[in-house]
């Protein structure tokens, strides 16, 4: 392995080419991947941010707020349900907001959120008429103290604070007290209204003396199947436009994955053929083809953590300097690992393809070869 | 330093004494398969080489010198016969078995000299130990001691394209003697050299070879080296000759 090691660091001119490309890839596979995890996090930010560990939604409704209900009796089941903790309410309407002195056409889409248990990043339930918005209104001019005017009545809320990565359905989030949300609702979209008492979701914080999936099975008993439980994860898999597009990008990931295996493997096969002669000598002299092959396969995971080094920096910097809002693009440690991980699975298996070609080197081949 | 063209092939010159051969080639054959021709690149070759002896294989192109000097050395197998190496039966052995033994036991030098390109001089004679068990400063030592008696320890740290040819072959024999071997074969080592470079190695060879008390076969159709050589056999389609 010294061997290949000593050759990278005294001819790096040879490994130029499959470094850039793969410096391009592992830019390309990150940039999906925060393209991916951007666009989810606009999608459904608001769910994965919740605290509690689960969300209890009525049957019929799926994992979709607005079609579902949780009434008073349903609640006092699930309250019930032994290693249940803390339940809280949990309701969702998309409305037109204005932001402070905005005209009335300047509307941007909320999605104001009422909540019992405070998800990430939010401490405590705002007062009646207040509201915590996500970040990203502050693109649009909000800051604390900025006052949003929601809906056709133009309803006000003060708002008192910000919170991160938790948009819904591709609009900012406006978190409230539940009943704030009620009443909100009801001035301004009656038909989504609901009743006193009655919350779309449940939100559940179990006690830790039985497991989440026990707990989730516990409450759907209790409401007699009435009600399906998932927990935030689970909620964000069942959502069909997440998964159709995560299967999308991760289709595309794939592709991308596949080409650095092609571009490993033919990149380090030429390597091979070009290096005939002296792995013969280095055979001939009793070098095993594992000893050799070790060596192409050093080579390949340097030459990839290098490349997957600088393009996560890049990725980093556009990560970093790109405005927020520009495109949904959020760059996070487990998706910095996960293409490195590719990248480096991409080598070794480019690699194998090499494999053959070493075993098959005849040591008598350096009689009579020239380096 | 006399050849002894009179001794036949399978009789050693000279012997150390108690040493077992350095070679013992017994009734060898190599065939290939051309279509339905079978052709015979070693034909019942039997040869002895004494423990400190130095033999030079003669002959034309083509007759097998080269084969044989290969299935001497284990980088070939035998098609039939036996070979013994210092002691050492190595015609049922496996790739893996083999890689082993030329690790361990020979010496080679090549007609190309092969030195790895980005190596230095003193890194090409440590590659031997890479490729083996490693000793470390034992082996850092031995390759300076060696590039010392070589004549080269200020070549030590040049990589090979600053080397004379002169000075590549003899690295090359540096790295052939880097695990002590008992048996080393020198493949045409004066072709890519002008006849007076050519003496020189030659007699280099013949002097490291004897103050080691090790074996060494020599393939070359040059006949200026058959006059170091402690015995001469010639080889023509295959067959040994006296």
């Amino acid at each position: 392995m010294n061997l290949a090691l000593t050759e990278l660091r005294r001819r790096p001119s040879r490994f130029v080419t499959a470094t850039l490309i793969l410096t391009l890839l592992s830019v390309l596979l990150m940039l999906l991947g925060g393209l991916l995890d951007g666009l989810t996090n606009n999608s459904v930010g608001a769910i994965t941010a919740q605290r509690a560990e689960i969300i209890t939604y009525s049957r019929e409704a799926g994992v979709i707020l607005t079609r579902s209900r949780i009434d008073p009796s349903t609640r006092a089941s699930i309250e019930g349900v032994d290693g249940v903790d803390r339940i809280g309410g949990l309701g969702q309407t998309t409305i037109g907001a204005r932001i402070n002195d905005a005209g009335p056409r300047d509307l941007v889409g909320v999605a104001l959120f009422g909540f019992e248990i405070p998800p990430v990043g939010i401490t405590e339930v705002p007062a009646d008429g207040e509201a915590i918005a996500d970040d990203s209104l502050r693109e649009q001019g909000a800051e604390i103290g900025s006052v949003l005017r929601l809906g056709p009545n133009e309803t006000p809320l003060k708002v008192t604070g910000f919170i991160s990565d938790s948009n819904f359905q591709n609009n900012a989030s406006v978190w409230v007290s539940l009943d704030t949300w009620r009443q909100v609702t009801a001035e301004n979209r009656p038909r989504a209204a609901v009743g006193q008492d009655v919350s779309q979701a449940i939100t559940v914080m179990g006690d830790g003396t039985v497991p989440v999936a026990e707990l989730i099975d516990r409450i759907d008993a209790a409401t007699n199947g009435t009600t399906a439980s998932f927990t935030p994860e689970g909620s964000v898999l069942e959502n069909d436009a997440v998964q159709g597009q995560q299967g999308t990008f991760n289709q595309i990931i794939g592709v991308t994955v596949t080409i650095a295996v092609v571009v490993v493997a033919l990149f380090f096969a030429l390597l091979t053929v070009e290096r005939t002669g002296l792995y013969g000598v280095l055979k001939a002299i009793g070098a095993r083809s594992s000893t050799l092959f070790i060596g192409v396969v050093a080579q390949a995971i340097v030459v990839t953590l290098i490349a997957s080094a600088i393009g996560s920096a890049i990725a980093v910097v556009l990560d970093v300097t790109l405005p927020p809002g520009v495109i949904p693009y959020q760059l996070g440690l487990s998706r910095v690992l996960f293409s490195v991980v590719a990248l480096l699975f991409a080598s070794v298996v480019g690699c194998a393809f090499s494999l053959r070609r070493v075993l098959r080197i005849d040591p008598a081949s350096a009689i009579g070869t020239a380096l | 330093m006399t050849s002894a063209p009179a001794s036949p092939p399978d009789s050693p010159a000279s012997s150390a004494v108690g040493a077992p051969p350095a070679l013992h080639l017994i009734d060898v054959r190599k065939l290939y398969v051309t279509g339905d021709t079978e052709v015979a690149a070693i034909d019942h070759a039997t040869l002895t080489v004494a423990a400190d002896e130095i033999v030079a294989l003669v002959g034309p192109s083509g007759s097998g010198k080269t084969t044989l000097c290969s299935i001497a050395g284990g980088i070939l197998g035998a098609t039939s016969g036996q070979v013994v190496v210092t002691g050492q039966d190595i015609t049922g052995y496996s790739e893996r078995q083999l890689s082993a033994f030329r690790r361990e036991s020979v010496g080679f030098v090549f007609q190309s000299v092969n030195l790895v390109p980005f190596l230095t001089a003193r890194e090409n004679l440590l590659v031997v130990d890479e490729l083996g068990k490693r000793t470390g400063s034992a082996a850092r030592q031995r390759a300076d001691q060696l590039l010392e008696e070589l004549g080269l320890s200020d070549r030590a740290r040049n990589m090979p394209s600053e080397l004379s040819g002169g000075q590549r072959q003899r690295v090359a024999i540096g790295r052939a003697l880097m695990n002590d071997p008992k048996l080393v074969l020198f493949d045409e080592p004066t072709s890519a050299l002008d006849s007076k470079l050519g003496d020189q190695v030659t007699q280099l060879i013949r002097h490291e070879m004897k103050s080691r008390g090790t074996a060494a076969i020599i393939v070359t159709h040059d006949d200026r080296i058959t006059q170091y050589a402690d015995r001469v056999v010639h080889i023509s389609d295959g067959v040994l000759q006296a």
